[in-house]
């Protein structure tokens, strides 16, 4: 019983210190947190139509229905409007935001914007809880939302901005055709024939 | 006579659940991780209420900056690297050594006049190529008489085929006259669906 000694287990301590292992894995996050773009810019998507003459004839045969829109953005955020045909249309002059180019648009819109409201209401009331049912939903709001834009009681908008106006205007009305669900518009030249118009209305600058 | 026994505390904190945390946020990040490209040009994007994201795979984007220059990148190596052969190919660029050919397809953006094009490759200029890019000279000219930026998107639709995305990426105070004249060179090709890149905002400003 002479080796009852060595044959006895040093007892080990079992515990790791996992402060180091933090510390260096805190670093990693930090580093891919800040390193990383969760979200993606945004985008607005836009057809410009061809230059190809055939369908730019059918364009404008379309345009030239009452329900047209020509806006007219100008320098410094000043917008001129007028509806129909611009011969005998009357040239109003707004400004950007709630109360001014919206509140025009909105009123213009009524029909669809009434219809917007409904189908709101509607998928309001449709909610699931399974995420493959839920985006079959968005998927089939964003097909009738899209119906109601492009539908006959939809405004068509000309838009026009002027040489002077700057790409955040050029945004901001994009972004208003959105708003008031308008699904017709075309981006056109601001002609010498518009500027005449404004000038010959507001006096020239 | 009452003794007041302090009791040892034991001052090691089990950090093993700690780290459990720490391993699956950093395996997060290490997958959703895309790096922010490095952006020589500084934009400033308008806000818009869109909120369709942008493509990431196959893009071309063009960055207009405030003072009205036009650049351009791609989204991988590979496709500026083919980008450049095309341009080679179509003679509208002199043949490139292989070195000025990785200079191009590591280029975060690129935007000089072609014939300066080999001079802004060449290795003299590695260090200072993103300072470049502010010079009075650079940026695609792309005026109707003068029109690179077309060729460009030209041969990068060649190259990537018709899945291929324009972005344009505009400063939010570029004069309107520049995104027109970006617009009918991209009209001129017939390439009229592309991407407005802006940030998000609320629908009352």
């Amino acid at each position: 019983m002479a080796k009852q000694n060595s044959s006895k287990q040093k007892k080990m301590n079992a515990r790791v210190d996992f402060t180091p292992m933090v510390d260096m894995i805190m670093l990693l996050v930090t580093f891919f947190m800040l390193c990383t773009t969760l979200q993606k810019p945004q985008t607005m998507e836009i057809a410009m139509p061809s230059d190809k003459e055939d369908i730019k004839e059918e364009d404008r045969s379309q345009i030239a229905a009452s329900k047209a829109i020509t806006i007219m953005v100008d320098e410094g955020r000043t917008i001129y409007y007028f509806r129909g045909k611009p011969s005998e249309a009357e040239l109003n002059k707004t400004e950007f935001g709630k109360n001014g180019i919206r509140a025009m648009l909105m009123d213009a819109n009524k029909a669809a914007q009434k219809k917007v409201e409904q189908l709101k209401k509607k998928y309001e009331q449709k909610q699931s809880s399974s995420p493959q049912e839920a985006a079959a939903i968005k998927e089939q709001y964003k097909k009738e939302l899209d119906e109601i834009r492009d539908g006959d009681d939809t405004p068509d908008v000309i838009i026009k901005p002027s040489e002077k106006a700057t790409y955040k205007d050029l945004i901001d009305i994009l972004d208003e055709m959105q708003i008031c669900s308008i699904g017709k518009y075309v981006i056109d030249k601001f002609t010498e024939a518009d500027k005449a118009q404004i000038e010959a209305k507001f006096g020239a600058k | 006579m009452g003794r007041f026994k302090i009791k040892k505390q034991d001052t090691f904190i089990d950090m093993t659940p700690m780290s459990d945390v720490m391993v699956l946020l950093l395996t997060f990040f290490m997958l959703t991780a895309t790096f922010v490209k490095e952006e020589p040009i500084k934009v400033q994007t308008p806000g818009s209420v869109s909120e369709i994201k942008i493509p990431e795979k196959n893009l071309l984007t063009i960055f207009v900056n405030p003072e009205g220059k036009v650049y351009m990148t791609m989204d991988s190596e590979s496709s500026l690297g083919a980008l450049a052969d095309k341009m080679v190919e179509t003679g509208s660029l002199s043949s490139l050594s292989p070195e000025e050919r990785k200079a191009f397809a590591q280029a975060p953006t690129f935007g000089t006049p072609l014939n300066t094009m080999k001079s802004w490759l060449s290795p003299s200029n590695a260090e200072k190529r993103n300072d470049l890019l502010q010079d009075a000279a650079a940026g695609i000219p792309c005026d109707s008489a003068h029109d690179e930026l077309k060729l460009w998107v030209q041969a990068a639709s060649d190259v990537c085929g018709d899945g291929m995305r324009i972005a344009i990426k505009a400063d939010q105070n570029t004069p309107y006259a520049v995104i027109k004249k970006v617009m009918d060179s991209l009209r001129s090709i017939h390439q009229n669906r592309y991407n407005l890149i802006t940030s998000l905002k609320g629908v009352d400003d």
